[in-house]
């Protein structure tokens, strides 16, 4: 199968349901005549034009709030955000206006749009560039929150989000744009709300998601050098959470470690460690664990980066405290 | 004077929308203080000519936004007093299905947009359903309204950059009642003439006489004729007054009675009336009809409203997602 990066796969899911679909616009700081600030949207002005392909003033509550409008009277923008991190000015149109419409108008006024771009830390850029928002999103009723974590799973659920009739915000990673992977050419879909098991196993279950599935999988590998069968989850979306396949395979292992890139206090390792206590609570042969960041803004210094974000060599840690070796 | 280019049918469909406005909040101010209607309520009285002189003006395939003082609007729309009333109870069979309220009245069918809670969070939503006409390439207008405080947001200077940058086809209306909830606009600003907002992006703009519909329709009229003819955004600023207080839980102690007199004395209802009779337009007779059809109408409306269901509880987790079977978290 060909190989292409995380960032061509998002590309190839816009361009394509842009060709299918004329109400479908891309808007967003840098999108069109800079082709992306992290290079998605490169070469789409040259094949949709500007009408499609918007380039905005640095105004993200304003374009956001356009872009829902645009969605209530017919169209179905995506919305590039030059990270998530800026999303909390626009924060008042996604969670007032985009999720609560087509609730507060008794179902006259869907919308269909997508908020997307990166999420979490990308190095040492310091606390207001190094923030996870997956879990504030996910707590919002009236939307969708997608998380990839490979340039597969990237192109099809970007095209389900598209396509999808509800407000979609799916997180991407600075760090992941330039990963490389196996996308085949002919058209295909990943439906949202629905997790993956990357790899079986029945010692212990790690779930996670976007980015860090990478430091989960490390783990996994590593301890199977010393016999230890890991069952890793790619959540792919924490709202809808995919509850069914984690319930099943604890039942299976008895033990669950979720990793996460997020702050501890109510992220998506809780709610899951909440669904787990009450579904699977006989099964579980060891108290659930959770690795996320450290319960502070993300300094720049390398030291603080290796301090604040789960790694391989805590998650290993964690599975053998659950197996008590 | 502006008011010969006006036909008698204006004149006899603006008494009568703004009456039919009138008596219907006249009526729901009774219903809230008999509990019958719940939540925040904000009352348009004093201010119909506004939305009255809007509606002459525009084509009926013209959209309309505002925020959360939305009855007349909605009924101006052409939403019936019966959907109004039953969305203000709650009821199954509201405009908004009982889910919205008083604050969020919506008609798809109406292409009324919707009342909205966030001061200024209207002001972009309106640009947007102007750039999606503009986008398929209609020639419909959109007219965002909003209050003298949503314009200190900083959702309109953002918007007001977009809109005239991309020349979108909307008439941003700033009803200025002078009150943002109890704080007079002199309170909130060193620039008294709001509409000057407007010069700093180079966006068309006027101060409007908003007491008269004769006024609102000329303005609105011009600024729609631009916009249709692809030259962008115009900010009015029409200058109104409510009588009431900002809701129905303000006594409004931070004004004087004189000056709520001085402006009563400026009714649009009453100033609309006189032009009727003095044209001879109509007669005593006509207008005690209309009086008596209207009361009708808006008791017909409570009964309507008072015999309907409240929606099903287990309707609370339909209409969130449109997807059929969201797997909501239930414990």
């Amino acid at each position: 199968m060909r190989v292409i990066q995380f960032r061509e796969a998002l590309r190839e899911a816009l361009s394509e349901e842009m060709r299918k679909d004329p109400n479908i616009f891309l808007m967003g700081e840098e999108v069109a005549e800079y082709n992306g600030a992290y290079k998605v949207s490169q070469g789409m002005l040259d094949e949709f034009g500007a009408k499609r392909v918007i380039d905005t003033p640095i105004a993200e509550l304003g374009f956001a709030g356009i872009a829902v409008g645009a969605a209530m009277n017919g169209l179905r923008p995506v919305v590039e955000f030059m990270t998530f991190n800026f999303s909390l000015v626009a924060i008042d149109q996604v969670i007032n206006a985009a999720a609560k419409m087509y609730q507060m108008s008794g179902g006259q006024f869907n919308i269909p749009m997508v908020f997307r771009g990166p999420t979490g830390s990308a190095g040492q850029l310091a606390a207001q560039h190094s923030q996870a928002f997956e879990n504030w999103y996910a707590n919002c009723p009236g939307l969708k929150v997608v998380v990839p974590s490979n340039p597969y799973d990237a192109k099809g659920l970007l095209k389900s989000a598209i396509r999808d009739n509800d407000p979609v915000i799916f997180m991407e990673s600075e760090q992941m744009y330039g990963d490389k992977g196996e996308v085949p050419e002919e058209e295909y879909m990943i439906p949202i709300g629905v997790a993956d098991i990357k790899k079986s196993g029945t010692d212990v279950t790690i779930v996670s998601f976007g980015k860090i599935m990478k430091v989960a999988l490390a783990a996994a590998d590593e301890l199977a050098k010393e016999d230890i069968s890991c069952e890793v989850i790619d959540l792919r979306t924490v709202r809808p959470i995919d509850y069914a396949t984690v319930i099943a395979s604890v039942k299976k292992t008895n033990r669950l470690v979720v990793v996460e890139e997020a702050w501890p206090l109510a992220s998506i390792s809780t709610e899951i460690t909440y669904m787990i206590q009450k579904n699977a609570f006989d099964y579980l042969d060891a108290p659930v664990r959770r690795i996320t960041t450290a319960d502070t803004p993300l300094g720049y210094a390398p030291t603080f980066v290796q301090e604040f974000l789960p790694s391989t060599e805590k998650v290993v840690k964690a599975v053998k405290e659950v197996l008590y070796r | 004077m502006a008011q010969n280019k006006f036909t008698k049918e204006n004149y006899l469909n603006w008494y009568k929308q703004m009456l039919l406005m009138r008596r219907f909040e006249e009526k729901s101010a009774q219903l809230y203080g008999q509990q019958k209607i719940k939540g925040f309520c904000h009352l348009y009285i004093g201010q119909e000519a506004v939305v009255a002189g809007t509606m002459s003006a525009l084509r009926k395939d013209d959209r309309i936004i505002t925020a959360y003082r939305d009855h007349a609007h909605a009924l101006a729309c052409g939403i019936s007093a019966n959907a109004v009333m039953a969305e203000l109870f709650g009821k199954a069979t509201g405009c908004s299905k009982g889910k919205g309220g008083s604050m969020h009245m919506f008609s798809k069918a109406h292409n009324f947009f919707g009342g909205h809670g966030i001061v200024g969070g209207q002001i972009p939503l309106g640009a947007g359903i102007a750039m999606a006409d503009q986008y398929r390439g209609g020639d419909q207008v959109t007219v965002c309204y909003m209050g003298d405080g949503a314009v200190r947001q900083g959702a309109l200077h953002e918007t007001f950059n977009m809109a005239m940058l991309w020349k979108l086809p909307v008439i941003f209306v700033c009803e200025n009642n002078g009150y943002a909830m109890g704080t007079s606009v002199e309170r909130t600003t060193n620039v008294m003439d709001i509409h000057k907002i407007g010069e700093a992006y180079e966006m068309p703009n006027a101060a409007v006489d908003g007491m008269q519909p004769e006024t609102v329709h000329e303005a609105i009229a011009a600024a729609a004729e631009r916009a249709r003819k692809g030259d962008g955004p115009t900010f009015l600023e029409i200058r109104t007054y409510r009588y009431r207080g900002h809701s129905m839980s303000d006594p409004a102690k931070y004004r004087t009675k004189e000056e709520v007199e001085a402006y009563k004395k400026k009714d649009p209802l009453e100033i609309v009336k006189q032009t009727i009779l003095d044209k001879k337009y109509a007669n005593e007779k006509w207008l005690d009809e209309v009086e008596a059809e209207i009361e009708n109408e808006v008791n017909e409306s409570v009964t309507f409203a008072e015999n309907s269901p409240y929606p099903e509880a287990q309707a609370l987790f339909e209409d969130v997602y449109s997807e059929p079977n969201y797997p909501f978290i239930t414990e």
